[in-house]
């Protein structure tokens, strides 16, 4: 096109840009095929992720179906005073952070002490048998998981009041209803549950370490306990930094699973069971109370953000290549 | 020495032996109560192993299959369509990032990253999906919101194919004359099966697990995948006879085996994955690793 170009004083210099945009079509009809490739999967975050995130700013407004959930009035911070008066607030925070912040260490130590247990078996065939057992109750939804806490924990039918409990000459206990035993459940299903996932991690981690150290180290007459606990632990320890670290940019969110479907969404048990995850799903799905819900639900996203990116960045100082970004 | 070693393989194999117990013990109270009398549970209560045996839930389940079976199918396509239609946009976002000579290459890579980092929760994409795209109560509630593509699979991937196709293959494609979607799929996916495999296998077992989407996206029961009927029936045991018989519920009801029943549904709902778990068990072990490495 730039030969075609009349070449007077002022046409020169827009020639200049006429060449880009030339080449500009041409890279872009040679990468076209390409641009469609990314076509579906950039739609799908759009709808999926950045709409709902345009979204968020229903928080603020007085929601009213009759106007339209988009044209509804703005209201300011209002939802957010109403939420946090309400003890509510407090509670759901509370037991978001403890109950996560339980998980993150106790399912780390457990699998770690699984893993280097793994890891000393000889036979191989068991090892693997052990791994994959204890790795099932990761495969199974949440909904099955509930119907197994409930062949245990019913109050009429369960195997501890029918069955164990008499044996110990225990009384029965509703545990529906009963919030004191909930944090012990609840732990103990996370645990059963996830152990045998953080497990498959950590063993990898273990395995990578360079068997020298430990031949070395028994030459020199180490116990197994010493190796375990002067190689094998400082050897991952990145591995658990990270891990951890990645967790705790998580912890505002939780498994709503296991908050609302293994307690059977029990209303008696909310104080220890109500989570910032099962406090919106309510709002939203059974009280109908959208705003504070959308409230809460800001409130999760925004602390959920600085948390994970102040947790990248403490990642990132120790390991550049660790770190998510 | 040898003494310890002893002493440590000892220790070992009994504390896991014990763990594995404790992984798979809940499962037996679950099919022993599925073949356990209906009187018998309702006086004695859950057990491991039946004390009256009993084939009547299933006898139930065969007779009255119609709204079980339907939910089968249900899961059944959901997993199928889902996870085909996942690897394929999963794919083809994954491989056009990770061309080095993309434009805006960098642009488009946040885009997807910053997904992981921030996003608008429950209530938002709840409406979005209602009030925009009229989701409810259609079978795209169960495959669209939240599972259809996640960016940790899209990152997972592109780590994939940056670090295993070389370069020049792409490059001779080219000079050879193949366009780009030609190359992608008689070149670039048949070099790529361990990273397909691996994300098809988680996408498969969270479609067949799911019951989140059809609980807050689905009213009408003649849509629900398995979990759903499960997770309803856990509140309401009644429902699968009044959604089954319709007419006279309550007579119908009193003749179900229904804690039985409950659990027979359970059973089936698990059944198809633990037959199938030996034959992934080593994919899904690497699956989970490779994503810890790279998380």
């Amino acid at each position: 096109m730039s030969e075609i170009t009349m070449k007077t004083a002022d046409t020169d210099v827009q020639s200049v840009p006429a060449k880009k945009i030339n080449k500009r079509m041409v890279k872009f009809s040679r990468y076209f095929p390409l641009f469609i490739m990314l076509v579906p999967g950039l739609i799908y975050l759009l709808i999926n992720n950045y709409l709902p995130m345009f979204g968020l700013v229903i928080a603020f407004k007085d929601i009213n179906y009759a106007k339209g959930i988009f044209a509804s009035d703005w209201i300011g911070f209002k939802n957010f005073e109403y939420l946090f008066k309400t003890k509510d607030a407090f509670i759901i925070t509370r037991n978001t952070i403890l109950y996560n912040g339980g998980f993150i260490i106790l399912h780390t130590v457990i699998a770690i002490g699984v893993a280097i247990m793994l890891n000393e078996i000889k036979n191989k065939l068991m090892k693997s048998f052990y791994q994959s057992v204890i790795l099932l109750p990761f495969l199974i939804s949440m909904v099955i998981v509930s119907y197994l806490g409930f062949a245990f924990l019913s109050v009429d039918i369960g195997y501890l009041n029918k069955t164990l409990l008499p044996m110990l000459g225990l009384e029965e206990i509703q545990w529906y209803f009963e919030a004191k035993f909930w944090p012990y459940i609840l732990t103990f299903i996370h645990i059963w549950k996830s152990v045998g996932f953080f497990c498959v991690i950590y063993l990898a981690a273990i395995i990578g370490i360079d068997k020298e150290f430990y031949e070395a180290s028994t030459l020199d007459g180490a116990s197994k306990m010493q190796q375990i606990w002067y190689i094998t632990i400082p050897s991952i320890m990145p591995v658990i930094i990270m891990m951890t670290l990645l967790a705790i940019g998580r912890i505002f969110y939780s498994d709503f699973g296991l908050f609302y479907q293994v307690p059977m969404n029990s209303g008696a048990i909310y104080d220890t069971t109500n989570v910032i995850d099962t406090y919106v799903y309510r709002g939203l799905m059974q009280l109908g109370d959208i705003g504070m819900s959308a409230a809460a639900g800001l409130y999760q996203s925004i602390v959920g953000f600085v948390l994970v990116l102040i947790s990248n960045y403490i990642v990132r100082r120790k390991n550049k290549e660790n770190a998510l970004f | 020495m040898y003494k310890s070693d002893r002493i440590t393989q000892w220790v070992s194999h009994t504390i896991l032996l014990l763990l594995s117990i404790g992984s798979i013990i809940p499962f037996i109270i679950l099919v022993s109560s599925s073949f356990t009398d209906e009187a018998t549970i309702l006086k004695d209560g859950y057990s491991f192993f039946p004390k009256e045996f009993s084939f009547a839930a299933y006898d139930y389940l065969l007779n009255n299959s119609g709204s079980i079976l339907r939910a089968y199918g249900i899961t059944v396509f959901v997993t199928l369509f889902g996870t085909i239609l996942s690897l394929t946009i999963t794919s083809l976002l994954a491989y056009a990032l990770s061309r080095r000579d993309l434009p805006y290459r960098n642009t488009f890579a946040f885009i997807v990253f910053f997904t992981l980092l921030f996003n608008g929760g429950m209530v938002p994409t709840y409406l979005v999906y209602t009030e925009i795209f009229d989701i409810k109560n259609t079978i795209w509630a169960l495959i669209i919101p939240g599972l259809l593509m996640n960016g940790f699979n899209v990152l997972l991937m592109r780590t994939f194919f940056i670090t295993s196709i070389p370069e020049p293959v792409i490059e001779s494609a080219r000079i050879d004359g193949a366009g780009e979607f030609r190359t992608f799929f008689s070149i670039i996916l048949p070099l790529s099966l361990p990273i397909l495999a691996t994300i098809g296998l988680l996408q498969t077992i969270t479609y067949w697990n799911d019951w989140f989407n059809g609980l807050i996206y689905l009213t009408e029961p003649s849509l629900f995948s398995i979990q759903n009927i499960l997770n309803r029936m856990l509140a309401d045991i009644q429902f699968l006879a009044s959604n089954n018989l319709g007419g006279n519920a309550a007579e119908a009801a009193s003749q179900i085996p229904s804690t039985g029943v409950r659990m027979a549904i359970a059973v089936i709902g698990v059944l198809p994955i633990l037959i199938a778990y030996p034959f992934f068990q080593k994919y899904l072990v690497k699956g989970i690793a490779i994503g810890a490495v790279k998380g």
